[in-house]
């Protein structure tokens, strides 16, 4: 790139764009200047073709302590404390080098967090993959658990929680999304901001080096078919470094020295010095020859555009610098002043006496073009059905307890204990709930408040129907939270697309969207910060749209929690809200399918839906139930199948199926529905609750001692036996 | 009577431990940093969990050479407690302090999750207030906790009473389900022949709550014995 005169196609630019650059300077670019605009303005780092569209989420409620902007979101939960969180997507490295590209995904949210000023006590991630038995799909997938383990592991942050689904749409582009939470003390909240000119600009953690090259324009256009050439572009982690930077960074927030931080995430120093004076209406003069580097021969436009893991850029008042360097290296880092604000608005990237480069700081953060793209409405979309019944082998006497093992052994449902027992969940001793629930629990100590965390997104549901797909993936997240007892409060939000630039692709994201934005206004909360990962395909093929959504719900006395298992022998077993046997789009449809028709994927009432939350919430309050879990993938019978399993007991339910196929009945996906349990003794307050929500329920039957699951006459089995299908390891799985 | 949890760099467990010491049993604690070599002031000093120096080379290798193992040592000498818990287990076998090794778990994979643990001697300050053949149950999370000894040292270990805790199901049967990584005669923790340092791979200070994962206390038994025997050496 030093030699020959690049044009600004090879930095990702259009002819347009190159125009308005040259009229913001007044000039000609030159080439690392042409770098810092390619890299700024990709869709990565500008948002340029979602900008708009984005603007159509509820960002802003009285509980947002810091909306999306920063480099995470901040919500009020009481007690003059807030939770910061953030999820991400690592999609594209981890196709071409899942260990490291899943890891420095870790990394990267990790630092977002802490940057905030809070300290970081929870992962989650949400992970999507091609058919387990195709071609390089274990080897994705091992390297991608082992990558998120190692590096989780080694920086004492526990992965309490998480969702994984197999679908052959995304065989050749894996999404690896990674969310992370901490506790921040309210009047304590760090921003990315430069202050007033004459403040200095250090750079601490890591020595920059070649890696990660343009990760950010990387992860703005399709993958190719050599993505190994692409390896390069892939950062390396060193989460023992990044253990570091953590303990550093939040004692160096303590002695109140640190005015303003950021990551060098994307983009690396372009982005993190830019956008920092941007904020504060500054500028900023760097001076290459101070930043430590690993690699004297690294060029200018390198060292603006690496993305070398576990850097920092903090903002100090000069009479500050020592006590900021002193924290640092008492942990064994470097902290390096490398320049200072300015108040002229410009970036200025200096060599020494050279200057090799100069832009206005705003320009490159803030005023990247907007495009509102043509979407279109998919063609396929005109051939989604509703599935009828009848379209069912409607033979008697199929062997229903043969169908729910085979369920139950799918990638998609088996119990993903192989999965998070390879994670810490448990340091920093806050884990409540274990792993394996519909929500994650930690306990906010100093506080008898506890968070509940989920990640929702089903890529199927919303491929059939991307507005409602991705309401319903709101509802879904919210519903957990709302298991473990927790009320939803925020919602952090990944959305991971094809190309934007193809109509029918934009109009999937702008649906879905709108459909996380009615349901976030429906449960009346707000998306606090989140992720747009565009150009998921390969070979010409997009992903589901998938939408994720990261939520958080509080507690507000620790103890009063449920989960998923059955606990007592005689409880009741309940269900709160109605079956109708909605079976398109299921897991169970999946399974049995032969075309390729695509079928409407359940709807949601709102108003149920909303009541429901408010009758379980209640429950769990006035301590009558004894556990709850929400009925999705696969059915009514998979979630009971679940309640026994997670508590090693069994269930004897008398029931009856009228009007419906009984798979209709055992293995249809219709939403709203929670499976409680609960003494006898407690039946008659919680039918008294039930009425005030308006609420169906269905007494199932009880719970037992003997190990044996029996659904009616369709389903006998011993949990033995099921648990062999279900507790199977990933590993045994056939690929 | 006061309590000392060492923090290297990579240490991940030291606020856990201080937190079970300091907020549930409510003992005088201080952090040691780990270039401090002044341990006179402490009764028992704890080498907590985590990823000393990133597990570079091996587990405990480098933290091994830090100046307050050399101190450590000496206190050793003198009598001085010592609990080496994860990757402090695997400090103490680094630093000779207790012998053998740990070698990757048999899975060659991360395990976290809760496990079952007889008592085999109570012949050790913090089993004291035990039962010998108690069941207890506590959470591992380790990549090498897979503990290794030769047949020689092996039979020594059991001869002088040295095999503290082993892995075992939940009805406490040792054999291989119970096992999470594969160590040696199902050891989870020895003590030295002067028996005042412990090392084990199992997590204490991760089951001293009700409210946390499966509810053990399991953990405060271990550390309330070594409080109950600092109180009675006075």
């Amino acid at each position: 790139m030093s030699s020959g005169q690049p044009s600004y196609k090879e930095y990702g630019l259009s002819r347009k764009e190159y125009e308005q650059i040259k009229n913001i300077l007044s000039r000609k670019p030159n080439n690392l200047e042409l770098a810092l605009f390619g890299v700024m303005w990709s869709e990565h780092c500008s948002y340029k073709h979602s900008k708009k569209t984005l603007r159509l989420l509820p960002t802003e409620g009285k509980q947002v302590v810091v909306g999306p902007g920063e480099n995470a979101g901040v919500v009020d939960i009481g007690d003059d404390l807030g939770i910061a969180m953030k999820v991400e997507s690592h999609n594209h490295p981890s196709a071409v080098e899942p260990y490291q590209g899943a890891a420095t995904g870790v990394g990267g949210i990790i630092r977002d967090i802490f940057t905030m000023g809070a300290r970081p006590i929870g992962l989650l991630n949400s992970l999507r993959f091609g058919e387990f038995d195709q071609d390089r799909v274990p080897y994705l997938f091992n390297n991608v658990i082992s990558g998120i383990a190692d590096y989780g592991n080694c920086v004492g942050i526990p992965t309490v929680g998480g969702e994984v689904y197999f679908e052959g749409a995304y065989a050749g582009n894996p999404l690896v999304n990674v969310m992370c939470v901490g506790v921040v003390k309210k009047n304590e909240v760090m921003l990315g901001t430069a202050g007033q000119p004459g403040n200095i600009v250090l750079a601490a953690g890591a020595a920059t080096g070649r890696d990660g090259i343009q990760g950010a324009s990387f992860a703005s256009e399709e993958l190719g078919e050599d993505t190994e050439e692409d390896r390069p572009a892939v950062q390396v982690g060193d989460p023992f470094l990044e253990k570091l930077l953590i303990e550093a960074t939040l004692e160096a927030f303590s002695t109140d020295a640190v005015i303003g931080i950021q990551d060098m995430g994307a983009a690396g120093l372009t982005s993190s010095s830019c956008e920092m004076a941007a904020r504060s209406g500054v500028g900023m003069e760097l001076d290459l020859l101070s930043l430590p580097l690993r690699d004297e021969n690294i060029e200018p436009w390198e060292i603006m555009l690496s993305e070398s893991q576990e850097r920092m850029l903090i903002v100090c008042e000069e009479e500050r610098v020592d006590e900021i360097k002193s924290v640092y290296n008492k942990w064994d880092l470097e902290a390096e002043v490398i320049g200072r604000v300015t108040d002229d608005g410009q970036l200025r990237i200096k060599k020494g006496k050279d200057t090799l480069a100069e832009v206005p700081a705003r320009f490159l953060a803030d005023d990247a073009p907007e495009y509102d793209p043509p979407a279109k409405r998919p063609e396929y979309l005109d051939k989604v059905e509703n599935f009828s019944h009848h379209q069912l082998d409607l033979e008697k006497n199929k062997n229903y307890s043969n169908i729910l093992l085979k369920l139950i052994s799918r990638p998609n449902i088996i119990s993903r204990s192989w999965i998070y027992e390879q994670f810490d969940h448990m340091v920093r001793n806050n884990t409540v709930l274990l792993p394996g629930s519909d929500a994650a629990v930690l306990r906010i100590k100093g506080t008898d408040k506890a968070a509940a965390l989920a990640m929702d997104g089903n890529g199927r549901y919303c491929y059939a129907d991307p507005r409602e797909g991705a309401r319903l993936s709101v509802f879904e997240a919210a519903r957990n939270v709302v298991c473990s007892g927790a009320c939803p409060l925020a919602v952090t939000d990944c959305l991971n697309f094809g190309s934007p630039e193809n109509p029918e692709i934009f109009w999937q994201f702008k649906e879905s969207v709108k459909g996380i934005g009615e349901a976030c206004r429906e449960l009346g909360i707000s998306v606090i910060s989140g992720n747009v990962s565009f150009y998921n395909e390969s070979r010409s093929q997009a992903v589901y749209p998938t939408p994720v959504i990261g939520m958080l719900g509080v507690i507000d006395d620790v103890n009063n929690y449920t989960d998923r298992a059955f606990k007592n022998p005689g409880d009741i077993i309940v269900l709160c809200g109605k079956t109708k046997g909605h079976l398109g789009s299921s897991e169970y449809l999946k399974m049995i399918q032969e075309d390729e028709n695509v079928y409407y994927p359940p709807s949601i009432d709102c108003e149920k839906e909303l009541k429901l939350h408010e009758l379980i919430l209640d429950a769990v309050k006035s301590n009558i139930i004894n556990s709850a879990h929400d009925c999705s993938d696969g059915g009514l019978a998979t979630a009971l199948s679940e309640c026994c399993l997670s508590g090693s007991l069994g269930a004897k339910l008398d029931i009856k199926i009228d009007g419906m196929p009984p798979e209709a009945y055992l293995f249809g996906e219709d939403q709203s529905r929670i499976i409680i349990s609960l003494n006898e003794r407690d039946l008659d307050d919680f039918k008294m609750l039930a009425r005030r929500y308006n609420i169906d329920l269905t007494l199932l039957g009880h719970v037992c001692s003997k190990p044996r699951l029996v659904i009616g006459n369709y389903i006998d089995l011993f949990l033995e036996e099921m648990n062999d299908k279900w507790s199977k390891n990933f590993a045994d799985l056939p690929s | 009577m006061k309590f000392g949890v060492v923090v290297f760099p990579g240490s991940n467990c030291d606020q856990d431990c201080f937190y079970a010491l300091n907020n549930v049993l409510e003992v005088p604690v201080n952090y040691i940093w780990h270039r401090n070599q002044n341990l006179e002031d402490y009764d028992c000093i704890v080498l907590p969990g985590g990823f000393s120096y990133g597990d570079y080379l091996r587990p405990g290798a480098i933290a091994r050479f830090s100046p307050v193992i050399e101190s450590v040592v000496n206190y050793v000498e003198k009598g001085g407690l010592v609990l080496g818990i994860c990757n402090g287990f695997q400090i103490l076998l680094e630093a000779g302090l207790l012998p053998g090794a740990m070698i990757k778990n048999e899975s060659l994979k991360f395990v976290c999750r809760d496990i079952y643990l007889r008592v085999e001697s109570t012949e050790s300050p913090f089993t004291e207030d035990c039962e010998e053949g108690e069941i207890l149950s506590m959470p591992v999370a380790h990549k090498d906790g897979n503990y290794f000894i030769d047949e020689e040292n092996l039979i020594k270990l059991k001869e002088r009473d040295q095999i503290v805790l082993r892995y075992v199901s939940s009805d406490g049967t040792e054999n291989e389900t119970g096992n999470p990584n594969g160590a040696i005669d199902n050891i989870a923790a020895i003590t030295n022949r002067q028996r005042n340092v412990l090392g084990m791979m199992p997590h204490p200070e991760r089951s001293v709550e009700k409210l946390l994962g499966s509810g053990s206390e399991d953990g405060l038994k271990l550390l309330l014995s070594a409080v109950s025997f600092i109180k009675e050496r006075g």
